[in-house]
């Protein structure tokens, strides 16, 4: 290939004769126009933008409270709520009630994914297991998770196996849902591909079918770590008496506004903080992938 | 002569398109059979056929093809989640898998590029890496579905000399599906011309390729002709 790229360069220069090529403009020529600047695209993306936003609303939130516009009772001001963080994890309480939560949050994720992975590998790779389980996960997911908590309640009463359950309900619905339609969107012409090498069933599975899935699975796991801390709030509401729900429970009854204000934004961070990790995962797993995102 | 491939009073109707009206085709072992034909004229639909890759289609009549069929197809459907050298092994079984995967690659003149992706490659080397993925598998039937139709004309001159150095070599039959006059003089010993699902003409070509490119113009002029482009509509140009 190389050589004949050489080849048809020489032959190029032969042609066009003892001239060399010109690219510059003869002299007496209007002068060439500027390289045009992309002016319909976003513009250069900048290092730390997607902090922009949350810098902002934290400006005006120390000018507000700075200027005295802000009741404390209503929010207090940032550094009131630093200092009761800061008094919170000096105490302990917030670093024990955390770990509550994260533990809860785990056990129902990795129980919500793991029969979300089940079912959707049944459904999904046979027409059976279809027929058996889609419209069934279809069923569910019209019912609001939430919505179960009084009979989850009634079948495991109020402690940690419902608290656990109803997080994995959450988690199974949509890592179910992504994962099924992935595997059943195997392209046809793969399809064919493996067919005229003969790969068996098996090996279609393996090297073709699952590894294509795999960017649908991991879509699913971000909605269902956020569905995680969602169901997590919802369930340490609810006659909890350890976790960061229970910690801002406690907090309304003393009217501890700076305590609530604590507990929402650990939720953020523990929500900002998992989706990041998952998608740090699927940029590892997906190396094969070009997107517009890289 | 023994036909590697026998197809007797083939018939193929599809819903939507595609018609095969009685196709009896053979190609003798290492013989290199071009099928020339136009849009529709059901030259992919008889590829699909012997490949066996046609079982939504109605028809009737027989096919005898070898169990050892390597697709080309238009493009290269290499799995983007695999890298190269993985993409030419895959479903290969033994214990010297990569190293026989390795010498395809390097056949293909990419051998260095075996632990790339897919999409860190042209349209040009993904379809040599789809060569080398057949190719590996050393059949006795090599289908290709007008796997240039996607390339430009530079690269598409080099594939021709790469497939016609390959072909020489591993000597398989080999069936190219193109509209491509000038592609089917270049590399087929034998041109097969389809019209509405029939074979239309035969056109044996001259075997070495000095008598080949001797007589060109009037092999090119001739299958040109057959497929409806007469002298005074190249003469007239576009339109």
């Amino acid at each position: 290939m190389n050589a004949m790229t050489g080849g048809i360069l020489e032959i190029a220069e032969e042609l066009s004769g003892a001239e060399p090529l010109r690219r510059e403009a003869p002299s007496g020529a209007p002068p060439v126009r500027a390289r045009r600047r992309r002016t319909l695209g976003l513009g250069e993306p900048l290092a730390f933008g997607p902090l922009l936003g949350p810098g902002l609303l934290l400006l005006y939130w120390s000018v507000f409270s700075y200027a005295g516009l802000l009741d404390p009772r209503i929010l207090p001001a940032p550094w009131a709520t630093l200092a009761t963080a800061r008094d919170l994890i000096a105490d302990g309480r917030l670093p024990a009630n955390l770990a509550v939560s994260a533990v809860r949050a785990a056990e129902g994720l990795v129980f919500g994914v793991a029969a979300g992975l089940a079912v959707a590998l049944v459904s999904g790779l046979s027409r059976l297991g279809g027929y058996v389980f889609d419209s069934l996960v279809q069923m569910k997911r019209a019912i609001p998770t939430l919505a179960l908590i009084p009979l989850v309640i009634l079948w495991l009463g109020i402690g940690e196996p419902m608290k656990v359950t109803v997080i994995a309900l959450s988690v199974f619905v949509p890592v179910y849902l992504q994962t099924h339609a992935a595997l059943r969107g195997t392209e046809l012409k793969y399809l064919e591909l493996a067919e005229t090498l003969n790969l068996g069933r098996w090996r279609f599975l393996r090297d073709v079918v699952l590894p294509g899935a795999l960017p649908g699975f991991m879509l699913g796991l971000r909605f269902a770590v956020m569905a995680a801390w969602l169901a997590l709030v919802v369930v340490e509401q609810l006659n909890a008496t350890s976790g960061i729900g229970y910690m801002i429970d406690l907090a309304r009854t003393y009217a501890q506004t700076d305590v609530i204000v604590v507990g929402l934004v650990v939720y953020a961070l523990l929500g900002l903080g998992s989706d990041a990790a998952v998608r740090f995962a699927e940029a590892r797993l997906i190396g094969w992938r070009r997107t517009l995102a890289q | 002569m023994t036909a590697v491939v026998r197809v007797r009073n083939l018939k193929r109707t599809f819903t939507l398109k595609g018609v095969l009206n009685g196709v009896d085709l053979d190609i003798a072992r290492g013989e290199f059979v071009a099928l020339l034909g136009r849009s529709g004229s059901g030259k992919s639909t008889l590829l699909r056929a012997i490949a066996d890759l046609d079982n939504e289609a109605r028809g009737s009549g027989e096919i005898d093809a070898p169990a050892n069929i390597a697709v080309v197809f238009q493009h290269a459907r290499l799995l983007p989640w695999k890298r190269v050298l993985e993409n030419v092994t895959l479903g290969l079984t033994g214990g010297d898998v990569r190293a026989r995967g390795q010498r395809a690659l390097e056949e293909v003149e990419l051998g260095d590029r075996a632990s790339a992706w897919p999409y860190e490659l042209s349209g040009g080397e993904q379809q040599r890496v789809a060569l080398a993925r057949s190719l590996v598998r050393e059949p006795d039937l090599l289908l290709a579905d007008e796997p240039f139709g996607a390339l430009d004309a530079l690269t598409r001159i080099r594939m021709h000399a790469l497939v016609r150095r390959l072909v020489e070599r591993h000597k398989p039959a080999a069936l190219l599906v193109t509209h491509d006059v000038e592609e089917a003089i270049e590399l087929a010993d034998r041109v097969v011309l389809l019209e509405g699902g029939r074979i239309a003409a035969e056109l044996v070509l001259p075997p070495t390729p000095a008598e080949r490119a001797a007589a060109f113009v009037a092999l090119r002029r001739r299958l040109l002709g057959l497929l409806g482009v007469t002298d005074d509509l190249i003469a007239a140009g576009p339109p």
